[in-house]
């Protein structure tokens, strides 16, 4: 086999457990992986792509919420909080559910400025995952375009 | 991952046909590829109302109905009892948040739930609890 195809795999394997270890992903990732097939070969791409339009439309929902001068709909910004939690828990995106989890005791608490911060961190936290997200699917584009599989990773 | 011992993937007994009922078009999307991916055919309402006038237009009958509990116009538990007024004899499995407490999830299954699975939706949830299901 071709060695630069062979070092592309290994780097993607490597990327991909770093993910993992690093706790960006859990094993819901994995099993969206299981799904994607030749007659769906951009199913990984396409839910992530609504899950990232979700992050981008529930963090604005937050930060409106939380810019209100008077008092804050805390359970306004609980339902938004809830709602981005079921879908990253959806896709697998571990760090951005954990914040989440977080952030709905916040709102219970009615915590301002503990709110604004974990907005803060969410808002941050998704778009890191996505860029790296988008560093796997242009390693596996390279793999495809040097005439290599993108291969399976095993996690465990 | 539900699989064999020779690492394939397990398939439902039989081809089923799920109407899958979710506002949320993630789930819809996830949930629809697991349902293909285990053997079955779906098709999609994205509330509690559009679900329930499938079945009022009648020509549609499905084996299993996979129903979330929080949704707009109406939700889950209002859904899962209008069908069941209706005489509808579907396998209704409820898909719900770990936020739910007991109280919510019971109210859930009262409504009249076959059973009830917490998201996030993975064939190795879905494959044995269809099988037990179909069997009983």
């Amino acid at each position: 086999m071709d060695a630069h195809v062979a070092q592309l795999q290994m780097q993607y394997r490597n990327y991909i457990l770093s993910l993992y270890q690093q706790g960006f992903l859990d094993d819901q990732f994995t099993e969206l992986k299981s799904l994607q097939d030749d007659g769906s070969p951009d199913f990984v791409a396409e839910v992530l792509s609504l899950f990232f339009d979700d992050c981008v439309k529930l963090v604005g929902n937050m930060a409106r919420a939380l810019d209100q001068t008077g008092t804050v709909d805390f359970c306004q910004v609980g339902a938004n909080v809830h709602q981005l939690k079921g879908s990253s828990s959806s896709v697998g995106a571990k760090r951005v559910k954990g914040l989440c989890i977080n952030f709905k005791e916040l709102c219970e608490a009615k915590n301002y400025e503990g709110c604004v911060r974990c907005l803060q961190q969410v808002d941050v936290e998704y778009k890191t995952l996505k860029a790296k997200l988008q560093d796997m699917f242009n390693l596996e584009k390279q793999i495809v375009q040097a005439g290599g599989i993108v291969p399976q990773v095993d996690i465990n | 991952m539900a699989t064999n011992s020779m690492g394939n993937i397990q398939k439902i007994k039989k081809k089923l046909k799920v109407l899958i009922v979710d506002d949320d078009p993630l789930n819809l999307k996830i949930h629809e590829k697991i349902i293909k991916a285990i053997g079955g055919i779906s098709q999609t309402a994205r509330n509690g109302e559009e679900a329930v006038i499938i079945h009022r237009d009648g020509g549609s009958s499905f084996d299993l109905i996979l129903m979330d509990k929080e949704m707009p116009e109406r939700d889950g538990v209002s859904t899962t009892k209008k069908l069941r007024e209706m005489k509808v004899k579907s396998m209704i499995v409820g898909v719900t948040s770990l936020a739910d407490n007991e109280e919510e999830r019971r109210a859930f299954m009262e409504a009249g739930l076959n059973h009830c699975l917490a998201k996030p939706l993975t064939k190795d949830k879905i494959i044995p609890l269809i099988n037990q299901l179909m069997d009983a």
